[in-house]
């Protein structure tokens, strides 16, 4: 039901402003009349879940776990590291990059940057130091998609804030309006820092805004994220909605944080300390 | 301002309005219109998504409907008419598009080239057999 | 009407001329950013916005400037403000066409501009700035058009004017209230997190605006044979010196608010941008400026004797605007981004090409304005002689 009506504003839309209408709607017309009708439908594999949620056990947290975790979503997600020597035969004349507008899906924070406004004056030693990785919350409420201004950001039915790359006209609303600094913005074309290129990810083209999709790829093929691979344990990716969730009963045993809850955004990502 | 003069700035108008008709007739390529070739797979399997005149008329449809279906309703199975089943991907497993129509020179480009297309597919998306 | 443009003095064509270089310039730059990427601009990571939607925010102020013209002629029959309705009116087309091209060299994919129209949300704020801005530039444009026709046919408007003129006053208020509300509901940005912000922001526009307005009126006194009227020029002074002080007034508001609940992440936002915080003070300088500016701007215009005074009003009124453009559009954005929601400092400061294009859209504005107030100037001149 949903899907015709959707299939049926895009086609009026379309025709509405006159670009492409007749191919569109041959494309409708053929679609509607046959006897049979294809069906669009998940992977048999895929993983569900009603409201996807982590948690980072900081516990288990090293620097090296940090880095890998980083490492491993970073080079499956095609992200440039601008830190990357570009390889002068293939892009000539690559101009030099700005730091500053560096592209980050998942890193490594000290606490206090992680935490801004639970800075005690008397934190316990070992936070001071700790790796505490940070990435986009999923939030259940997220000011992100509110701010979109053509839905490239939107929330999926099962909680994961996603971008939509094709749609997106970079104009960095949703990152003025994300309370964590979890969104980048293409300055420029990624591909010169790619330094191997994952066939099984696309990259990014300049002018688009990117952030961590609780790699959605996967989940569609069964498997689980990358960062929880590489995290040797401290993190676990799961099911907030459901009571017999690993996730849930790692929440029920364990005194969890979020970043920034006053701002009632409901993040999705839990840290245990 | 004269009558001649008006008449001959109508006359380069036009002629330069219709500048591509003349000159792809008098400077263009005369070659025949490319036909896409079927290599690989995609020569023994002889069913693609939808039959063949379909496909090329509203590929772009479909495509643009199948990136709607895959980013945004998390639908990445695309079970066909004719009975088949492919993942709605362009370049990404065995049952994609380049997955089958390995050429992607030969597959994609050479319409588009000769139609003066450029779609934007290909920066973002890759072709595995350009990674080396 | 628009066979007037074309006629003009040697000064008058050189002035376009210089324009359009400057266009062309900026063209040149912007094509470069066009391949290449928003990455020939200072903006990070962490501040986002730049140049090009901070001057977005001043003009949008000084469009919204112009009702302070069109509410005492249109709506308590003022009638001193007969001959300059329209160059407000003008002002603020003008004005608008600037926004809009600055929105649109702030896009990552301007080609993909209309996807704002082809998936309508309007749960973003963007998608009614796109309303108000589009739906009061097309009003100037209508309503100055067909008054200044009228006047030069020596007839009243079509009946059907009068409505739209009315029609703009709320369209003035709501651009830039809800250019306010882009920023101002965005739970992770304590400087912009403020009911104040649409009051504030509208109070300096009403100082900028007819304070531009009235820098524009010596101009014309000067360059051609229409002349304003002294006194229409002494009420817009009135109302930029009410407006700069309100401004000056809900800026200090917001101070206590935040200096005396003490509150970090309101707090900080200001600490950057008057005293530096953790050693960066880049805006420190501009800012104390900025207030110095309105402050000394708004003192000048209380005290009857300097603002009647005939060559200080103009340098008064420059110093508001130029310390309002500082405050609204460095000062908001700089102050709005810095420190970031991770309390991570990272400066900005515009790239040269990032200027050029910038000053390029101003050009465009002015070239704009040029036209519509030598049509306007012309029209007013023939009638009279």
């Amino acid at each position: 039901m949903k899907k015709s009506r959707r299939s049926f504003l895009k086609v009026a839309s379309i025709a509405a402003i006159g670009l492409g209408a007749a191919p569109a709607m041959n494309f409708a017309a053929s679609n509607s009349h046959g006897a049979a009708k294809a069906v669009k439908d998940k992977n048999e594999e895929a993983l569900t879940a009603h409201r996807w949620g982590m948690v980072i056990d900081t516990n288990k947290l090293t620097d090296e776990i940090a880095e890998a975790m980083t490492e491993a979503c970073h080079s499956a997600h095609n992200v440039p590291d601008f830190n990357h020597e570009v390889d002068e035969e293939k892009y000539p004349n690559t101009r030099p990059v700005n730091m500053k507008q560096e592209i980050k899906w998942i890193w490594p924070e000290k606490f206090h940057y992680a935490f801004p406004y639970k800075e005690d004056e008397f934190l316990a030693e070992k936070f001071h130091h700790l790796p505490i990785p940070v990435l986009c919350n999923h939030c259940k409420e997220a000011p992100c998609t509110q701010a979109c201004p053509t839905q490239a950001t939107f929330k999926r039915k099962d909680g994961i804030v996603l971008m939509d790359y094709h749609r997106c006209i970079g104009c960095r609303f949703c990152m003025a309006a994300c309370p964590f600094g979890a969104r980048s913005f293409n300055y420029r074309d990624p591909r010169p820092f790619i330094a191997e290129t994952d066939p099984d990810f696309p990259t990014r083209s300049k002018g688009v805004v990117e952030k961590c999709n609780l790699c959605a790829e996967r989940l569609a093929k069964g498997e689980r994220p990358h960062c929880e691979e590489a995290s040797e344990g401290a993190i676990v990716v799961g099911d907030l909605e459901d009571p017999e969730s690993d996730i849930r009963h790692l929440l029920a045993e364990h005194y969890t944080i979020r970043r920034k809850q006053s701002y009632g955004t409901e993040p999705s990502v839990y840290y245990i300390v | 301002m004269s009558k001649n003069m008006i008449i001959s700035g109508l006359v380069i108008f036009v002629i330069a309005v219709l500048s591509p008709f003349w000159a792809q007739a008098v400077f263009g390529d005369k070659h025949v219109v490319p036909k896409p070739e079927l290599v690989g797979k995609a020569a023994t399997a002889k069913k693609c998504v939808l039959d063949k005149y379909d496909m090329r008329a509203n590929h772009m449809s479909l495509l643009d409907e199948w990136r709607d279906s895959v980013v945004r309703d998390a639908d990445r199975r695309y079970d066909a008419v004719n009975g088949h089943s492919f993942g709605m991907s362009l370049s990404t497993g065995e049952d994609s598009c380049l997955g089958c129509h390995e050429d992607k020179a030969k597959f994609c480009d050479s319409c588009h080239v000769y139609t003066s297309v450029n779609p934007y597919c290909w920066e973002c998306h890759t072709n595995p057999k350009e990674i080396e | 009407m628009l066979d007037i443009a074309i006629k003009g003095s040697k000064n008058y064509w050189l002035w376009i001329l210089l324009l359009l270089a400057v266009i062309g310039a900026g063209t040149i730059a912007y094509i470069d950013q066009f391949m290449n990427g928003l990455m020939i601009t200072g903006m990070s990571r962490d501040v986002t916005w730049g140049f090009y939607i901070a001057n977005f925010t001043f003009l949008v102020g000084v469009a919204a400037g112009g009702v302070m013209v069109v509410i005492p002629y249109y709506l308590h029959d003022y009638e001193r403000f007969h001959r300059i309705t329209i160059l407000g009116e003008f002002l603020a087309v003008a004005s608008l066409i600037m926004c809009l091209l600055f929105i649109i060299v702030d896009l990552g994919q301007p080609t993909r501009m209309l996807n704002v129209l082809l998936y309508p949300t309007p749960h973003s704020m963007l998608f009614y700035d796109m309303i108000v801005l589009n739906g009061y530039l097309f009003l100037n444009i209508v309503v100055g058009w067909k008054v200044l026709e009228a006047e030069r046919s020596q007839v009243e408007p079509d009946w059907w004017v009068k409505p739209l003129v009315y029609l703009s006053i709320p369209f003035a208020i709501s651009i830039h209230t809800v250019t306010a509300f882009l920023y101002c509901g965005l739970p992770g940005r304590g400087f912009w997190l403020t009911a104040i912000l649409a009051p504030r922001f509208l109070a300096s526009a009403f100082a900028a605006g007819p304070a531009f307005l009235i820098i524009l009126c010596y101009i014309i006194r000067k360059f051609t044979k229409f002349d304003p009227g002294w006194e229409a020029i002494q009420t817009l002074s009135k109302i930029v010196c009410y407006a700069i002080i309100a401004n000056i007034f809900f800026f200090l508001c917001e101070v206590f608010v935040a200096v005396y609940s003490g509150i970090p992440s309101h707090l900080s936002h200001l600490k950057y941008l008057f005293f530096g915080y953790h050693g960066h003070n880049m805006m420190v300088p501009w800012m104390w400026t900025a207030f110095i500016l309105m402050g000394l701007g708004a003192i000048f215009l209380v005290i009857p004797n300097l603002r009647n005074n005939h060559t200080l009003l103009p340098i008064t009124c420059a110093m508001i605007f130029i310390g309002a453009w500082i405050d609204k559009a460095l000062g908001m954005i700089a102050g709005g981004f810095i420190p970031s929601p991770l309390h991570h400092v990272t400066e900005y400061a515009p790239t040269g090409k990032e200027i050029l294009i910038a000053l390029a859209v101003w050009a465009t504005g002015f070239l704009v304005l040029t036209i519509l107030y030598k049509l306007a100037t012309t029209v007013k001149e023939e009638v009279r002689g």
